[in-house]
């Protein structure tokens, strides 16, 4: 276990000295080093991220250009069809939103944010990787098994997902529940790992109200984790069980209840949406306040929102389930909890816009993305009353505008919120900053597009779009011309949006092997990551900082500087 | 807005529109209101030479403010699009009318079929009519489906009634609409079944008394029967 604050100044560096002749193979695939670890997950998650791309790319083809041939991939038949959203979706959620907004930058962010040298338990740390990667090998494995892979949509519900009579992959839905199993338990080993590095390993002289707000939110984001998922893995272990020894725990005819199931489900994958949004806020709170040279606008106030959403995410859960045959009188309760938790949603996206108020702002890469995240997860959040809202949701439930509105909500957190966060922290990663160039026309590239894709599918869902019908043209409704020219404009929207990733490729490469030297503050920014080397030793600091006050003390007046770095004395 | 692409076909259809389009109103009204906010910040507070951002902490009450009230404002309208949320969907859900007619709706993999009462007004007896991919029903009654799914979930949605429920295998779920309208409409499985759940659709066919009274005695199986019948109409 590593020591966050031996007495000895260059204790961190001594103390890991066998390190640093490792050999390769130990150096990036066994390492125990935080950063590493965090290099692992941000690779892995992207190297997904790109795998669910390609698969959108190939069903939204079909969407816009029913049964043609797809370039890249040929015809899609309707079992592909649902494996490639099926996989979509769960990829997006589980191999790349958590892995890159948690677990990256999780991993990078906390140690380094506290001033401390490594996580404090960091071989549970490694081992939370090695499961982590083993359930995407799994999933990937899973596509290429006789039968196909699972296309029973990623919240898999039973019978659907427990038969494989009714399925048709006998072999692809029992591998896909395992992955998510797997997946599960690396979370809930980093989880434990995050939330006591936070309480244990500050930095002396942090107190949790000097904690940065992304640190807070990665903490709060894995308590929620961590207690919701557990009803999930009993679930899913049941389904297991379902699917390869034949007992009956969702199944009807032999006194099994399918809806348990869904409860057990949205129990966790509700809170998991909040799970992801509050990484993903906090990359954006940090980038504001450095962009913006301001203090954040009432910290405590942004904590105790995030507080009370996770708590209210807890209650909320069968709005997904409005139409699915629960008793009526239980959807009102859970449409007042779902539209109850718009009320903190709200306050903390006015507390980032009132942020603003009175800064300096610099349109960096970082903060046009930081500021993207606000202005789209807005029209995420107001679309949400929506399907909220009973009444409604018994016409929208399962339409394109619930696609659309979710899209408007992860596009930012898994996208949006990554972008962020990799183009702010890239020089501490790498020692070497990106181009702003290369970088805003990424950003201009991926922000237009996008809108072009889910603005589009709002009206289509309006008139009525159902999700995951491989063509609309065997519904006569939804055969209209107008329909049929909004989805291919989303289509090739995303086509758009997917080559302009080239530039963030270019970008990176070109900017490690050719880009300018990162000094160690280049932002002047005041959080304590910033006082390392760029990129930071194993062990982080040459010397463990002291924390003398909180992390967003910009424009104070009556200083020269217009930022005060946390470990600055008085 | 909903009407703008789809008929509004059935006695609650109304209802579910007006309360989107009043969720419309008001949530475009703080959408709009803070991406204004939003992009005049952007603009007016842009970095100049010289000029050094302000130090607010926001833990001011004169600071405070400008969250608080919006946000008893965003609580407001919570409670007023509850009140119309939370009666449409009783209006749809929890209330049922007492039942005109009555028909089994069963889902499968991968189509709908449909049960009616035939020449003797009743269900479940010998000279019901069984249908596939067709319902054909009566304008202005009203209607008692029983939902029954034989084997994965499906979901029995006609997006011209703004109705929608799932069908759970082992369950039979009782609902109702009333069609206002005549035509054709598209009934549609929208909970994913499979392969084939593309393809799992099926028409509604909203009928005046007269057609609708022609069809029964078309489609029972004792067509004497049906002549005997006192009036489809009533």
């Amino acid at each position: 276990m590593a020591q966050s604050h031996p007495a000895a100044p260059h204790a961190p560096h001594e103390a890991h000295g066998h390190h640093e002749e490792a050999s390769f193979w130990s150096k990036y695939f066994f390492s125990t080093d935080h950063k590493m670890i965090a290099m692992q997950y941000m690779i892995t998650g992207m190297a997904m991220g790109m795998i669910a791309a390609f698969f959108s790319y190939v069903f939204r083809m079909q969407m816009a250009f029913p049964n043609s041939h797809v370039p890249g991939w040929g015809l899609v038949t309707p079992a592909q069809y649902n494996e490639l959203i099926t996989n979509h979706g769960a990829i997006m959620v589980f191999w790349v939103a958590m892995p890159v907004l948690i677990a990256a930058f999780g991993n990078f962010l906390i140690p380094l944010m506290l001033g401390a040298d490594d996580m404090v338990f960091p071989k549970i740390n490694r081992l939370s990787y090695q499961v982590f990667l083993l359930s995407a090998l799994v999933l990937i494995a899973s596509w290429f098994v006789p039968g196909g892979g699972f296309g029973g949509a990623w919240t898999m519900y039973p019978p659907l997902s427990a038969k494989a009579a009714y399925s048709l992959t006998p072999h692809g839905s029992t591998m896909f529940v395992v992955a998510v199993a797997l997946e599960f338990v690396a979370f809930l080993l980093g989880g434990i790992n995050f939330v006591t590095t936070a309480m244990n390993s500050r930095a002396p002289g942090m107190k949790m109200y000097d904690v940065p707000i992304v640190v807070w939110f990665i903490v709060i984001a894995s308590i929620m984790f961590m207690a919701s998922v557990g009803p999930l893995i009993a679930g899913a272990i049941m389904l297991i069980f379902d699917q390869t020894i034949g007992t009956a725990f969702f199944d009807p005819v032999r006194g099994g209840d399918p809806l348990l199931w869904q409860h057990l489900f949205w129990f966790f994958g509700h809170p998991e949406v909040y799970v992801v949004l509050l990484p993903a806020m906090g990359i954006v709170a940090d980038v504001m306040a450095t962009f913006s040279r301001k203090k954040l606008f009432a910290y405590k106030t942004i904590l105790y929102t995030a507080f009370a959403t996770g708590v209210l995410s807890f209650t909320v859960w069968a709005h997904h389930q409005f139409v699915a045959g629960i008793d009526p009188r239980m959807a009102n309760i859970f449409t007042v909890t779902t539209l109850l938790i718009s009320v903190p949603i709200a306050e903390m996206c006015f507390v980032y816009i009132a942020t603003l108020y009175g800064g300096s702002i610099t349109l960096s890469t970082p903060m046009l993305w930081a500021l993207s995240f606000v202005g789209e997860f807005l029209i995420g959040g107001v679309t949400g009353i929506f399907l909220g809202s009973s009444g409604t949701d018994i016409y929208l439930h399962d339409t394109y505008f619930v696609l659309a509105h979710f899209h408007y909500t992860f596009f930012p957190i898994a996208i949006i919120g990554t972008f962020a966060g990799f183009t702010y922290w890239f020089p501490k990663m790498s020692g070497k900053m990106l181009n702003e160039t290369l970088g805003k026309i990424h950003f201009w590239g991926t922000i237009i597009p996008f809108n072009g894709i889910f603005l589009p599918l709002f009206v289509t869902g309006m008139a009525g779009d159902q999700r995951r019908i491989y063509d609309h043209n065997n519904f006569p409704e939804l055969a209209t011309p107008l329909l049929q020219h909004l989805r291919e404009f989303a289509t090739i929207s995303l086509v758009v949006m997917l080559l302009f990733q080239v530039f963030f490729f270019v970008n990176v490469f070109w900017s490690l092997w050719k880009g300018k030297k990162a000094e160690r503050n280049p932002w002047k920014a005041n959080t304590l990551e910033w006082m390392a080397d760029s990129p930071p030793p194993h062990g982080n600091f040459q010397e463990l900082p002291t924390v003398y006050r909180g992390p967003y003390e910009y424009s104070v007046p009556g200083r020269t500087e217009d930022y005060w770095p946390q470990n600055v004395p008085n | 807005m909903i009407e703008h692409f789809l008929p509004a076909a059935s006695s609650f259809a109304h209802e579910v529109d007006f309360t989107f389009d009043l969720i419309f109103w008001l949530v475009g009204f703080w959408f709009i209101l803070s991406e204004l906010v939003f992009f005049w910040l952007i603009l007016r507070f842009r970095k100049k030479d010289g000029v050094k951002g302000q130090y607010i902490t926001g833990e001011l009450k004169s600071e405070k403010r400008w969250i608080t009230i919006p946000h008893m404002l965003v609580l407001l309208c919570d409670v007023l699009i509850l009140f119309f949320a939370i009666r449409t969907w009783y209006d749809i859900k929890q209330y049922l009318p007492p039942a005109e007619e009555t028909v089994r709706v069963v889902g499968q993999q991968w189509a709908w079929s449909f049960e009616l009462p035939g020449p003797d007004g009743k269900l479940g007896t010998a000279d019901d009519i069984r249908t596939v991919d067709e319902l054909h029903v009566q304008v202005g009654r009203v209607y008692h489906f029983k939902l029954e799914a034989r084997d994965v979930v499906h979901s029995f949605s006609v997006p011209a009634f703004r109705l929608k429920q799932d069908a759970m295998p082992g369950r039979v779920i009782t609902g109702w609409f009333k069609p206002i309208k005549t035509g054709s409409f598209d009934i549609q499985c929208t909970q994913i079944c499979g392969i084939g759940h593309g393809i799992m659709g099926a028409q509604l066919v909203v009928e005046t008394p007269e057609q609708h009274a022609a069809w029964i005695a078309e489609h029972s199986t004792t067509s004497v029967a049906a002549a005997q019948r006192p009036s489809a109409g009533d």
